[in-house]
């Protein structure tokens, strides 16, 4: 399998004349790993060490009327039982750390388990085989409750509960919402422009991350009063955190030795092995493992969470996409774990490595009874990726182009403006597409294969935030008073306007305030800095000055417009345009733009934002030092 | 039977480390009085190579050969706070992390081999195996060893260094979803080529022609092991892999690698790699983080490459055969789309 | 009641107590504490556990302990002569056949067993040898080719010193 680099392409950014960088040096772990010597979590052996397994609901949804574990405890082996009483801290959530969501989800549940699989009792033995029998032999009188499997399903207003924490099946964004908005241009007026609307429905299945190691850990009593935990986490201080706050214990009592994993893909980050195996080493005073199988990875571990994922599209007949709107749904599963940090993650993807005026989206974060799902290998982009480029071959083929000229046409170019308001830079989607074509024999017209990412960008309207319609619908609990769709502008007849170039004046991203003695010497970073490319990153765009005309993607600039505009992109020979599409039409479902639906007061919510963060454009409450403004719950501001 | 030629493309890019920062990694470099150096971390590598990387960057940017370097992690007593090897901010965040902590510990070197050379610091330069030499005049040097024992014995001095590299957290408009999310993207495009046979319904991807942009390839080996070993990945997603066949129904979950499929060594797909290099301004060397975005292309690549094949349209994973012949019995049969 | 079990493990003698049904990866692991053959499933289907008896491969998940008495054992931690790596050990350091390293072992003994008994085999033969063993990282292509390198290197030949 060849691998060819293109030192060609950008090498007057690079200064490939380094030493160590660049250089295929063999890994520095790589002879522990073909003399098996590696140390991996369970790879440390202990006298007297216990195995830990859970008893599990078999139930999507069920409460717990009664547990008799007079059996499982006369088991031969059997050293402690552990029940959610004994958990010091039963309530978490993962993202706890960056203060983002309230704590829903208990390391082990006392009453109500809301998917198949969720852990009520840990029962402790000599070996593994001794713990399988005592789970065995717990007696558990279930209560089996109505249950919700479907995402739209649990938005509905008879949907049974999942999650107390969220009685609604969402998250709660920003304490107003019950999903995460984008809104740039104004969408509807992009479709009303538009030769086509192209629309689309794509599903996401649950994946198993399947590391070939099962997640676990190891704890022990170590000596000084602390216990020390062999673990399988992808995030170390992450899973620190965890433990010290469910057994209460300060991080200075733990150590955590891990970083030679067995493979992870996303999902070594849930952190519920560590404080089980620390809590079992606590409560017995010896060696402690708490180790998946396989059957259990598969099931009760974590899997990429399922998305659906429906996008319109207004489209030019030369291809041009001017408005796109996606409604979004991650099936979180019953509980947070990461799924509310990857709808805000793929909301700043949203829509994808193009320029387009008019953007709108409305994602979810939905509970169902099912398992909790958490990161994967691209986690909250993967999804929307598979949406997105699917979605672009149907463009393509409604307005009979080829498939990667519709790409390098509508692709996002240094200097264009984000979606989430923010310029693009070190873009290279174009000459990915260049690339690819030309090593695969895909033939592209000589306009496409002069297209740069360096050209074209940030003029005129792609290098403006246009003004920008907004609307108020989908408060928190809206859903359980009354149906509501779930896209953008569904159900809400009022539109707030936010200003054409309103953008807070956010930091850089990407350094910290950085001290003096952690500076290294710019010319030594492997960057050509003639080209104007910066070492220390600044790279937010000027910030633009109110009131500036946004001419063309408001119906100011007439659609038929020819393309052949340096402003716009490579123009594309006629012939790409002229063919027809080889697919009869009716495969593409084209359906004309939905009337608003009818105008309804939204009744009044008690997390109803203030006057000044309803003004459009207008300030925003002053950030207190300390409160994060991710904080959607009762630690929230308020 | 026929076996159906189909051709498809899909390009994406994706965004680095986590989304809206706050989350930070540190680093501590330290020597040896014989003037190795100790990178301390609490890292994670999961096979993505990250020992290896922060090695390769901690030898960079101190400015020694690679040998005289080795990466420790992950103990939480000895290697400072990182968030994680997750959201392919591992050589973003950490490589950062270590670059800093390399320049203070290099600052304190040169400054420790000026006073043995009685010169000044900042005419002072390493010649990457391991001297310090005054600039111009590669004779006037000392080498690295000598410098670390002098520090160590003579001056009192130590060469180490700290290093963090922080994103700070930022926000999201509740209305309009402004933010300030990641700093740096990589990206990818790819064209695959498949079969379908009208009579199973089975797809077997034949060839797949990729250009990924990284940024920078810090080692090109790893880089490759990344792309080839995440391309398998996104075959397997687009072809075979669920927890759930029946979503949302859950019946019929796997529970072993017999029931949960995944491609075979047999299965392996010729893969021809582009690497483009497009370095990042804010990232270590320039380098993106590979790892998760290579799979993403290969799911839509080959929904479309199976439509272009045959007609149908699988725009709900698992691309199963029991989907294609549904598709195939609506469709009335097989429509090659052939190309634009 | 645990039953005695003496075997020869990489060549030198080994013994241990196992327990009823208990199985040779955690007579291995535990009892002897040789801890190169990895567990991943349990139920036979990873390969990460293989390990080879009377120089076939075998997943020692699936095999009773007390079997093995008698016999000799083979694990990826007696591959290396000494400092001196196994050719296929040398293969996999430079062909970078190893991400995380926890289906290496399993992986090595497949492909041991392979060129133990047919020093030249085809990619096909590779392919079908190491076709039980899981690897969720590198796709494959690196292994194959990493053993199919070992098959053409001089026979005999020590590889780079650990």
């Amino acid at each position: 399998m060849p691998v060819e680099f293109r030192k060609d392409l950008f090498a007057d950014e690079r200064d490939d004349n380094l030493a160590e960088i660049g250089k295929p040096h063999i890994r520095q772990d790589i002879l522990g790993h073909v003399t098996g010597r590696s140390p991996f979590y369970d790879d440390h052996l202990f006298d007297g060490l216990l195995h830990m397994r859970c008893v599990r609901s078999p139930h999507h949804h069920s409460r717990v009327r009664s547990v008799d574990t007079s059996a499982a405890e006369r088991v031969p082996g059997v050293v402690r039982l552990i029940r959610p009483q004994d958990v010091p801290v039963n309530l978490n959530t993962l993202l706890a750390l960056l203060n983002f969501g309230r704590d829903d989800e208990p390391l082990l549940t006392p009453d109500r388990c809301a998917y198949k699989g969720e852990p009520i009792i840990a029962i402790i033995a000599t070996s593994e085989r001794a713990a399988r029998d005592a789970v065995a032999q717990v007696k558990v009188d279930w209560e089996e409750l109505p249950f919700v499997l479907d995402v739209e399903e649990a938005l509905k207003p008879e949907a049974p509960m999942v999650n107390e924490t969220y009685p609604n099946n969402t998250f709660d964004y920003h304490d107003r919402y019950d999903h995460q908005k984008l809104r740039f241009g104004d969408v509807e007026a992009g479709f009303a422009q538009a030769d086509h609307i192209v629309e689309g429905e794509y599903q996401m299945s649950p994946i198993e991350q399947a590391p070939m190691e099962t997640c676990g850990a190891i704890a022990a009593p170590e000596t000084n009063d602390r216990f020390v935990c062999y673990t399988s986490t992808q995030a170390l201080f992450f899973s620190v955190a965890v433990a010290a706050k469910q057994t209460a214990l300060p991080s200075s009592r733990l150590h955590f030795i891990g970083g030679t994993v067995g493979g992870g893909f996303g999902g070594k980050v849930d952190s519920h092995h560590e404080p089980l195996a620390i809590l079992g080493a606590m409560l017995t005073g010896r060696p402690v493992k708490y180790q998946w199988d396989r059957a259990e990875e598969m099931q009760v571990g974590a899997p990429r969470g399922a998305e659906r994922w429906r996008i319109k599209d207004g489209v030019m007949r030369d291809g041009r996409i001017v408005a796109r709107e996606f409604t979004g749904f991650f099936d979180a599963g019953a509980y947070t774990r990461l799924s509310s940090y990857a709808v805000q993650k793929c909301t700043g993807h949203i829509p994808g490595p193009y320029t387009i005026p008019n953007i709108a989206s409305n994602v979810y974060c939905v509970f169902t009874n099912r398992t909790p799902s958490t990161a994967m290998r691209g986690f909250g982009i993967t999804g929307v990726d598979f949406a997105i480029e699917c979605h672009m071959d149907k463009v393509a083929e409604q307005v009979a182009m080829d498939p990667i000229e519709l790409r390098i046409l509508n692709a996002y170019r240094d200097g264009d403006m984000k979606a989430h308001r923010r310029s693009a830079k070190n873009c290279a989607l174009i000459e990915c597409c260049q690339v690819v074509a030309e090593k695969s024999g895909w033939a592209l017209s000589a306009d496409a294969r002069a297209a740069s990412s360096l050209r074209g960008g940030g003029v005129d309207w792609r290098a403006e935030i246009p003004e920008t319609l907004t609307d108020q619908g989908g408060q928190i609990g809206e859903r359980k008073r009354r149906a509501l769709a779930p896209e953008p502008f569904a159900g809400v007849s009022q539109r707030h306007t936010v200003a054409a170039g309103s953008a807070n004046e956010h930091p850089a991203t990407g350094n910290a305030p950085q001290r003096e003695d952690m500076v290294i010497e710019a010319e030594r970073l492997g960057f050509k800095v003639s080209t104007g490319v910066p070492v220390s990153s600044a790279p937010i765009a000027p910030p633009t000055p109110p009131g500036v005309p946004v001419p063309y993607p408001n119906n100011a600039r007439p659609p038929e417009q020819p393309d052949r505009d340096a402003s716009t992109g490579p123009g594309l020979p006629p012939a790409a345009r002229s063919a027809e599409p080889l697919l009869p039409r009716e495969t593409v479902p084209q359906r004309p733009v939905a009337p608003p639906p009818a105008a309804v007061t939204p009744p009044p919510s008690p997390s109803q934002p203030t006057s000044a963060d309803q003004a459009p454009g207008g300030p925003r409450p002053p950030r207190r030092p300390g409160v994060s403004r991710f904080i959607s719950g009762p630690r929230g501001r308020r | 039977m026929t076996l159906h030629s189909g051709r498809g493309f899909a390009a994406i890019n994706y965004p680095i480390g986590m989304n809206l920062g706050g989350d930070p990694s540190q680093a501590l470099v330290h020597s040896t009085p014989d003037g190795k150096f100790k990178v301390a971390l609490s890292a994670i590598d999961l096979g993505q190579g990250m020992k290896s990387v922060t090695r390769q960057i901690a030898a960079e940017a101190l400015g020694v050969p690679i040998e005289d370097v080795y990466v420790d992690t992950a103990d939480s007593d000895t290697g400072p706070h990182d968030m994680g090897s997750f959201a392919s901010r591992g050589t973003h965040r950490m490589g950062n992390a270590v670059i800093r902590a390399a320049a203070e510990a290099r600052t304190q070197m040169l400054e420790a081999a000026a006073e043995e050379l009685e010169v000044n610091a900042s005419d002072l330069t390493t010649d990457g195996r391991g001297n310090i030499h005054v600039k111009g005049a590669p004779s006037r040097s000392i080498t690295v060893e000598e410098t670390a024992q002098a520090a160590q014995f003579r001056q009192g001095r130590t060469l180490s260094g700290r290093g963090i590299f922080l994103v700070p957290m930022s926000d999201v408009d509740p209305e309009t979803g402004e933010m300030t999310p990641v700093s740096c993207f990589a990206h990818a495009a790819l064209v695959v080529d498949l079969t379908v046979d009208d009579e199973t319904g089975e797809v077997e991807v034949t060839q797949i022609n990729s250009a990924y942009e990284v940024g920078r390839a810090l080692n090109p080996k790893l880089v490759e092991q990344q792309l080839i070993g995440g391309a398998w990945m996104g075959v397997s997603h687009a072809l075979y892999e669920t927890t759930e066949p029946n979503y949302p129904d859950r019946t019929h979950g796997p529970e072993d690698f017999n029931q949960y499929l995944q491609p075979g060594p047999g299965d392996a797909v010729p893969h021809h790699i582009s690497i483009l290099e497009r370095p990042a301004p804010d990232a270590p060397y320039g380098g993106k983080g590979p790892g998760e975005m290579c799979a993403n292309p290969v799911l839509p690549a080959i929904a479309n490459a199976v439509y272009n094949a045959v007609g149908v349209r699988c725009d709900s994973l698992p691309i199963t055969p029991e989907k294609v012949l549904r598709g195939l019995r609506a469709n009335g049969g097989a429509r090659p789309q052939g190309r634009l | 009641m645990k039953t005695p079990v003496t075997f020869t493990l990489n060549g030198a003698d080994a013994a241990a107590f196992a327990d009823p049904g208990q199985n040779l990866l955690d007579v291995l692991r535990r009892g002897v504490g040789d801890l190169s053959p990895k567990y991943g499933c349990g139920q036979g289907t990873c390969g990460t556990c293989t390990v080879l008896i009377d120089g076939e491969p075998h997943l020692s998940c699936l095999v009773l302990a007390e079997t093995v008495q008698g016999r000799a054992v083979e694990t990826a931690g007696g591959m290396a002569n000494g400092p001196d790596l196994h050719a296929l050990q040398t293969a996999f350091v430079e062909g970078f056949a190893a991400q995380c390293g926890y289906c290496t072992p399993g992986m090595l003994m497949a492909a041991k067993a392979l060129l133990d008994r047919n020093p030249s085999p085809t990619r096909d033969e590779v392919i079908e040898a190491i076709s039980g063993n899981l690897c969720r990282c590198t796709g494959y292509e690196p292994i194959v080719e990493a053993i199919l390198t070992a098959a053409r290197a001089p026979r005999n030949s020590v590889g780079s010193t650990v």
